[in-house]
């Protein structure tokens, strides 16, 4: 293993710290280091012992430079005596603090208790640290057919600024194949799992490099960019876009890829690549799609129950070392999962990070769309990250809609915690957008009811117009015409009627009731009907068609003479008591004509209706 | 008459009703008053030229209004002559009932006719642009809202450019991702009609605040222009015909396979809009030329501006036109409207059409231009004769005048144009003129304009799937058009005929064709159902009137009348038959119109759909797969040479530079493409080293059987590179006559598609390297490469990407090629399809 550089380390190791921070001394110090995927997760298990007469508030950690860089999140938790843990409600508050005589390869971080550590008393703190970019692809480039091995460095003793009693370390492998590694004292490899310790009586600030070269095929996918959209609809839905940037962060592939090879043989030749990802979306996630620029990508499936909505996707191609790719995948959420009202305000309580597994995001921006008209924005993360604030432009807004907008970089499944964001919103602005739609709808109409009915002629004087106008009039009169002939073709039916009715039950009087009523609107309609007549042939425009009007006002006038004739006739003959037969032949002729009257008067009223 | 009142009477009444009706005779009157009222109900419909068609829609909108009379309309129409009984007894409180019923609803309720005509025809007209619409959405609903095939790539592309980036830059934009190293003047080789439309349409959702996609926008362009020009069918088909055939002419071609191919949704493509545009034009002018308005006349003006703008096609309006205008002068229908319609709708368009980089000057420069300018003197000529003829007063000096003016014009005329096209001014016809006029031209001249499939001759099929009916229609329509000559149906005869030419000459041109045939056998389907529907009303009312009389007159009377009768409702029996016949007809027509739809013309042709084995669907992205992995790892400026098919596909989605791409300007950029894919792996290497190559990409079907790939089309690409390289013999590449490939020419095309593709077993029980697309096993299985390597290949192996070795610095390579080239590559390829080539040939 000599073939690694450890400058830094050795750098590192020359510095003698001596001088203990305080009376702390750490009595058992368990350390396990999870390599099974391309976050580098490390667990510790201090178990702190203040010696000291001053009460002690502050514990704390170190961490070579090297690693502090890539340290995603840093957590810890305290445990007084024997007590279980109580979760991540009682995370204490971490932050850098330097001393001045720290040497620049190590970053301090002090973890602050939520009481002093008297004399004599002793806490179990866990901590948890997160690390990406910590597995070195070595070799670098290899092809389809290689496996991808890694290297990864660390201490063997965990470099606390106190003395340590007992310490040990425990580093999981992805697998039990291991190319190489460090070996010191009381160095065990025991299936996928190295050993190292128990050492005791470390002084503070111990190191002891070591290094491990493995092979893994764990999906490496690192998302360059995401961004993260969360728009909220009072209507019922949250809606929730993710564009990723993904690259296969492992080894660069060189060479040939042969899909032949892949084919055959996926998990020899191309073991590297990864097919696909999962994300796991809260339950009852709806109208989920998943494509890129270009279009839909049809490989994607969907598992869902009770508690979680599996979406399993594919990307396009295979994804070998180094090969980038880009998608979008977006869902509906219901709204009532997810948004809550507390007093006044409501709030968004939603989860945090990208919904995949094993995704390392390099740059998350995160937006939240609230509601057009949304006021007293508040945003509440567990952890630090860049707020400001937009607008964002979608259907039908006018102002905009105000946009929260989160960025952090190295994001890992771990931050994926619940957030909140707080705003006031009033029910009313709901109804804005609708109420503009009728609006619109409504000026069109309004807009085409003034169109038909404004005359948006230039020239009033111009001969065609004029005699446009005149026109409209004759087919208005024609139309009066018509609708006078019809009413007085309904009161021959309802004289043909009273005659039906007479033979029925021979009330003869009834009869002439309906006689007399009827004389008195023909005659009404046929004063009626000569101002129209008069108007007609006064009119040029209707010179063609007059001929046709008249017959017809005339053809009327006999049918309508000749039905008054044969109620007359029946009517005459009900009151001397003929008979039927006899009734019937003096009818006879004069319904002839009526019927060939009739004939005519509907044909010239379809011809006039034509016009 | 058991017919007319089976509704409140059962029919098993019927002897005593006759018996009863002998006993009673006031009773025959009254109900033969009864069968008045029915008899009036089908006034109402008459009134809709439209007949069966409205009358339903007609009938059903009625239904709202008053159900029972509903009925009894439906039955007078029916029953009619079908009673020679006599009349039975009808309860007279129910038929008082009714009448008064019938009153209410009529006198009150009814709107005026004319009311009523124009709320069923905008109804019509708005469920037709409904259904215009929507049919053209099975592409969505079958694969995704996306942008289809090759050109409308392109499109989709400058249409970003233009929405991001603003009009100017658009304008002016230089593209150096295409025909590398030469590169593209955007601006100036496109009609950006269908992009401006586009961005507009865009720019004015966002104003109006809806947040879409400048991509939704791009493919739904030619579904709502497609609705559009239902509407402007109707217009013109009622400046032909009637409304009536309006409407029918909007119905026929809302649903015209022949242009639903070249509109479905994603089919963002200038035929898009320019159909609308063209149809557009051709209304205004006949509107122009009915009316002899400048307004008119004006706005088809503008119409052409904007069809210039839109496609290339336009060649055909300003050549249809002059011819139109011509045969009006032989015909002696020459009048001022004529006159005024012709010289505005020349001029502004011609001015306005300037406007077009891409145009320019042609409209006085180039020869396919040059009979609308003649026929723009010659009707000067014609105006100036009128003038004289006028002023002169005298038959026989104006004879002699006539003559003189006629010969001295026509001398002018030819002696212009002979010395304008010797000189150089007026640029001869086009190859691509040419090959419309002959069709033969472009199969010897012009390979690339052969090679693409939709520029093949119709076949007769493609005529009935995209026509159905209306090819038999059309003559009849025809017919009818000839019955009614007028200057509007001489210009539809005009461009029904000379259209129907082109469109047996290419088979896009069926496009071309579409409104003209759609508005032809509206004419037809209206004309004739009109004749029968008026049969059938007419008929009726004589019959009854026999009926009336045959009652109570003798027994020789009513022996005539029965013949007459008989001779009657065997009419009408005949027009009702006829009538169900084109009912069934056109129900066929809307039928198989869908069929074709959502089976043919709606697949992307980027996603390929196929059956599995278990009837499930299988979908093939490999094209998308490779543009995607090509955008997003090769580095952002590689160069990709391929088949010009493939070239806007790649620069639109995988963002690279492409050598050469469907707009085939360079003929002999192409050709090097074309000699560098027919040559040795060397020798294609020292021509790709001198392009700038990195990758190559090829189409192989080898694996899925998909038939339009390169080894299919790569005769063409031999033809091609052959017409402008010598050393390119098509010969070589044949044995016998037949595409196969002899032990000599072993070009690198095969290489690249079979590469390792003897290895794989695509077929149970077929030996490995078994070829599906043309069902052979390949002759060389180990085919080596030495300057190139596979990059990337598709899941189905559809698409291969290889990538350009850098060039070694030592010689031995050479050593190695003389033992690898002698593999036999004996394949046979009798049948060679070529359906996907497509071009950008504009006309």
């Amino acid at each position: 293993m000599g073939r690694f550089r450890f400058d830094l380390l050795i750098l590192l190791l020359a510095i003698h710290w001596s001088t203990a921070l305080s009376d702390l001394v750490i009595s058992k110090l368990d350390r396990r280091i999870d390599l099974t995927s391309q976050i580098v997760r490390m667990s510790l298990s201090l178990k702190v012992e203040n010696t000291g007469p001053d009460p002690v508030s502050e514990v704390s950690l170190t961490f070579p430079e090297y690693q502090a860089k890539n340290l995603a999140l840093l957590m810890a938790i305290s445990t007084e005596g024997k007590g279980k843990t109580k979760g991540f409600s009682s995370n204490l508050p971490i932050k850098v603090k330097q001393p001045d005589d720290s040497p620049p390869s190590l970053i301090w971080y002090a973890v602050s208790l939520l009481k002093g550590l008297g004399k004599g008393e002793s806490l179990t703190l866990e901590v948890l640290a997160v690390f990406t970019h910590t597995l070195r692809p070595f070799p670098e480039k290899i092809t389809q057919a290689e496996a991808q091995l890694f290297v990864f460095q660390d201490s063997a003793h965990f470099p606390v600024p106190y003395n340590v009693k007992i310490q040990s370390l425990t580093v999981k492998l992805p697998s039990e194949n291991v190319e190489s590694y460090t070996k010191l004292e009381n160095t065990k490899l025991s299936g996928s799992e190295i050993k190292y310790g128990p050492y005791e009586n470390l002084p503070a600030l111990s190191y002891s490099p070591l290094a491990i070269h493995f092979p893994s095929n764990k999906p490496f996918a690192v998302s360059q960019e995401l961004v993260r959209e969360i728009e909220i609809s009072h209507w019922g839905n949250v809606q929730v876009t993710e564009h990723y940037n993904l690259i296969h962060g492992g080894a660069q592939s060189t060479g040939e890829f042969s899909r032949l090879d892949y084919q055959a043989r996926p998990n020899v030749r191309g073991a590297s690549a990864f097919r696909n990802l999962i994300a796991m979306l809260p339950p009852r996630a709806h109208s989920i799609y998943y494509r890129d620029a270009i279009g839909n990508i049809s490989t994607s499936n969907i598992y869902g129950d009770s508690s979680k909505t599996l979406l399993e996707i594919e990307p396009r191609y295979p994804m070998f070392g180094g090969w980038k790719t880009s998608f979008t995948i977006g869902y509906g959420l219901p709204l009532r999962d997810f948004l809550f009202q507390s007093g006044g305000s409501r709030f968004l309580n939603i989860s945090f990070g990208s919904p995949m597994n094993d995704v390392l995001v390099e740059n998350l921006t995160l937006k939240v769309v609230l509601p057009e008209g949304s006021k007293d924005i508040y945003v509440s993360i567990p952890f630090s990250a860049k707020q400001s604030r937009e607008t964002k432009f979608s259907h039908l807004d006018i102002a905009g809609r105000p946009t929260v907008v989160i960025e952090k970089v190295n994001v890992v499944p771990e931050h994926n915690q619940y957030f909140q964001v707080y705003y006031k919103f009033s029910n009313l602005s709901l109804l804005t957008e609708p109420l503009m739609l009728i609006f619109g709808f409504f000026s069109l109409f309004v807009a085409c009811i003034v169109y038909m009915h404004a005359d948006f002629t230039i020239s009033k004087t111009s001969a065609s117009y004029l005699a446009k106008l005149q026109w409209d009039e004759v087919q208005a009169t024609i139309q009066q015409l018509h609708d006078i002939i019809n009413h007085c073709l309904a009161i021959h039916d309802k004289l043909e009627a009273s005659l039906r009715e007479l033979s029925r039950t021979g009330d003869v009087q009834a009869c002439k009731a309906v006689r007399k009523s009827a004389d008195s609107l023909l005659k009404d309609l046929s004063k009626d009907l000569k101002p129209l007549l008069a108007f007609l042939q006064s009119s040029p425009q209707a010179a063609h068609i007059l001929p046709k009007v008249e017959e017809l006002v005339v053809k009327e006038r006999d049918l309508q003479e000749k039905i008054m004739l044969k109620h007359t006739t029946v009517v005459d003959s009900y009151e001397k008591k003929s008979g039927g037969r006899d009734i019937e032949n003096r009818v006879a002729s004069i319904q002839q004509k009526i019927t060939a009257l009739k004939q005519e008067v509907d044909d010239l009223l379809e011809f006039v209706e034509d016009i | 008459m058991t017919w007319h009142h089976s509704k409140s009477q059962s029919q098993d009444l019927n002897s005593m009703m006759l018996q009863e009706s002998s006993s009673v005779g006031q009773r025959e009157t009254l109900s033969s008053k009864n069968q008045k009222y029915f008899l009036e109900e089908p006034e109402a419909p008459s009134l809709f030229p439209i007949s069966v068609l409205d009358k339903s829609v007609m009938v059903s909108f009625r239904v709202g209004l008053k159900s029972s009379i509903m009925v009894r309309k439906s039955d007078a129409l029916n029953g009619g002559s079908k009673s020679s009984l006599p009349p039975v007894n009808q309860p007279s409180s129910q038929s008082d009932l009714s009448s008064l019923s019938k009153h209410f609803s009529f006198r009150t309720l009814k709107l005026k006719t004319k009311q009523q005509e124009l709320l069923i025809r905008v109804t019509i007209l708005g469920l037709v642009y409904i259904l215009a619409f929507i049919t053209r959405l099975f592409s969505v609903l079958r694969y995704e809202s996306m942008i289809h095939e090759f050109d409308p790539y392109f499109n989709y592309r400058t249409t970003l450019y233009l929405t991001e980036k603003g009009f100017y830059e658009f304008w002016n934009w230089f593209d150096s991702e295409s025909w590398y190293p030469l590169g593209r003047i955007i601006g100036g080789t496109l009609y950006p009609g269908l992009m401006v439309t586009a961005a507009v349409i865009y720019w004015a959702l966002k104003f109006l605040r809806f947040a879409v996609h400048i991509r939704e926008v791009c493919v739904l362009t030619a579904p709502f222009f497609a609705s559009n020009t239902t509407i402007v069918a109707y217009f013109f088909g009622k400046e032909l015909w009637d409304s009536g055939a309006g409407l029918v002419a909007a119905a026929l071609i809302a649903i015209c396979p022949g242009y639903i191919s070249r509109s479905v949704a994603g089919s963002y493509d200038n035929e898009g809009v320019a159909i609308f545009a063209l149809l557009l034009t051709f209304y205004l002018f006949v509107k122009a030329v009915n009316t002899g308005s400048l307004a008119w006349s004006l706005a088809s003006a503008f119409g052409y501006f904007y069809m210039v703008s839109a496609w290339g096609g336009y060649v055909f309006i300003i050549n249809l036109l002059p011819l139109y205008v011509l045969v009006l002068l032989i015909t002696g229908r020459y009048s001022m409207r004529l006159y005024v319609a012709y010289n505005c709708m020349y001029i502004v368009g011609m001015l306005l059409a300037m406007q077009i980089r891409f145009v320019g000057f042609q409209h006085v420069q180039s020869g396919e231009h040059m009979a609308a300018m003649g026929v723009f003197f010659l009707i000067q000529v014609f105006y100036f004769l009128d003038w004289v003829k006028h002023m002169l007063n005298d038959s026989k000096l104006f004879q002699a005048f006539l003559r003189i003016g006629v010969t001295c014009a026509l001398g002018v005329g030819v002696v212009a144009l002979g010395v304008g096209t010797a000189s150089g001014y007026i640029s001869p016809w086009t190859g691509r003129f040419y090959s419309l006029l002959d069709p033969t031209y472009a199969k010897d001249h012009i390979p690339i304009i052969a090679s693409v499939s939709e520029h093949q001759p119709t076949a007769w099929s493609s005529f009935m799937f995209d026509f159905h009916i209306l090819l038999f229609l059309f003559p009849a329509g025809l017919y009818f058009c000839f019955q009614q000559l007028s200057d509007a149906t001489i210009f539809i005869v005009m461009y029904g005929l000379t259209s129907m030419y082109f469109a047996g000459v290419m088979v896009r041109l069926i496009l071309v064709a579409t409104p003209a045939v759609c508005l032809i056998s509206a004419i037809a389907v209206s004309a004739t159902l009109k004749n029968l529907t008026q049969l059938v009303r007419v008929e009726s009312k004589p019959a009854h009137t026999v009926l009336a009389k045959g009652m109570n007159s003798t027994k020789s009377l009513s022996k005539q009348q029965a013949s007459l009768d008989e001779s009657a409702s065997f009419l009408k029996k005949g027009a009702m038959v006829l009538l169900l016949g084109a009912y069934y007809l056109l129900s066929r027509y809307a039928i198989h119109c869908t069929w074709v739809t959502s089976e043919a013309y709606s697949s992307p042709s980027i996603v390929l759909a196929a059956r599995g084995a278990h009837g499930q669907r299988v979908i093939f992205d490999d094209y998308r797969e490779a543009y995607f992995w090509l955008q997003q790892n090769t580095p952002s400026d590689a160069k990709v040479m391929s088949w010009w098919d493939y070239g806007y596909q790649i620069t639109a989605m995988g963002n690279r530079t492409v050598i050469v791409d469907n707009n085939t300007w360079n003929n002999t950029h192409i050709a090097t493409v074309g000699r560098a894919m027919s040559s040795y792996e060397d020798e294609a290497y020292e021509i790709m080293r001198s392009l700038d190559v990195d990758y190559v990409l090829v189409v192989f079907g080898g694996v899925t059987g998909y038939s339009s790939d390169d080894i299919n089309k790569f005769l063409w690409m031999v033809r091609i590179g052959g017409g402008v390289f010598p050393v390119i013999k098509e010969p070589d590449y044949l044995v016998n006559g037949e595409y196969r490939v002899d032990k000599g020419a072993a070009p690198k095309m095969y290489k690249l598609s079979y590469y390792r593709f003897g290895e794989l077993t695509t077929e149970y029980g077929k030996p490995p390297g078994y070829d599906r697309a043309r069902g052979v096993e390949i002759g060389n299985k180990d085919v080596k490469l030495e300057y190139l390597e596979e990059a990337f290949t598709t899941s189905n192996w559809i698409v291969r990407i290889y990538k350009v070795k850098p060039p070694s610095n030592r010689w031995e390579i050479y050593m190695d090629l003389v033992d690898e080239s002698d593999g036999d590559y004996g394949y046979d390829c009798g049948a060679i399809q070529l359906d996907q080539a497509t071009g950008n040939y504009k006309l």
